[in-house]
């Protein structure tokens, strides 16, 4: 586990606002240990997308460290003409430390001319987050993006 | 309740012929995880909007299929390439069967 390492760097600069969010993160998250790990979100990745993912042309915008976890807009762009011959089916989102790794998919068309979205999800604890793009062509691409969450979502 | 579910969407009444233009969608509901439990400690059974379809003049053009991981009031946005003008039709789909429509107009020159 790469946890321990991290706490020392968060406690040294606590102020007392950042303590009792720490406090409230503890609190929210103790009822389900984070039952998604790196595995079973590549898992549901695999079980969404056929093609083997390459790394590239898949764009995970969001903040570096969300304050709250009940609502973190993420941008995912993925660059594509699309065109009737050349565009994005669709996006797949996971999550690897949330209660479950799925968080959405969207299915796009030509129409779009552009292949980008946006949403807003819970976030458990600290994570990454993870696209996949499949083309119209059946290859299959995706990024992965780190986001440190003060207060976890989700748990209520 | 239903009743105080309601969809908002933002979407350009007109638009030059081919721009690429953004659709922002809201549509205010619980988002009920199925994670959380009430005071007695039984779980609160899931609900939430499990898929928003967007048609235009009838023709799918974008779908998402959500899962408890998205915030309450789920926020979404798209784009779309204005061929002609036309209506397009938003439909969001509640963990119960009920469905929400929202329609809007775009006006292409």
């Amino acid at each position: 586990m790469s946890e321990p390492l991290h706490l020392p760097k968060r406690q040294s600069g606590l102020n007392r606002r950042q303590a009792v969010a720490a406090f409230g993160a503890v609190a929210a998250l103790t009822p389900f240990a984070a039952a998604a790990s790196p595995e079973t979100a590549k898992k549901a990745l695999s079980d969404l997308v056929k093609a083997e993912p390459k790394a590239g042309k898949v764009q995970i915008k969001t903040q570096e460290i969300a304050e709250n976890g009940n609502t973190v807009p993420v941008t995912i762009a993925v660059d594509s003409p699309m065109t009737d011959k050349d565009y994005v089916k669709a996006i797949h989102v996971v999550a690897d430390r949330n209660p479950q790794p799925g968080v959405a998919s969207f299915m796009l068309t030509p129409a779009n001319g552009k292949a980008e979205v946006q949403l807003r999800m819970r976030m458990a604890e600290t994570q990454n987050i993870i696209a996949v793009a499949e083309m119209s062509d059946g290859t299959a691409w995706t990024a992965t993006r780190e986001v440190k969450v003060t207060i976890g979502g989700c748990g209520g | 309740m239903a009743e105080d579910i309601k969809p908002r969407i933002r979407v350009p009444q007109s638009a030059k012929k081919d721009e690429i233009i953004e659709i922002k969608t809201l549509i205010s509901h619980p988002m009920e995880s199925g994670q959380r439990k009430d005071s007695q400690g039984k779980t609160i059974p899931r609900k939430i909007i499990n898929k928003m379809t967007v048609a235009f003049n009838g023709k799918p053009v974008f779908e998402a299929r959500l899962e408890p991981a998205i915030s309450a009031n789920p926020y979404l946005s798209f784009f779309l390439k204005c061929t002609q003008s036309g209506s397009l039709e938003f439909t969001w789909t509640d963990d119960d069967g009920s469905t929400y429509k929202a329609t809007q107009a775009i006006t292409v020159s």
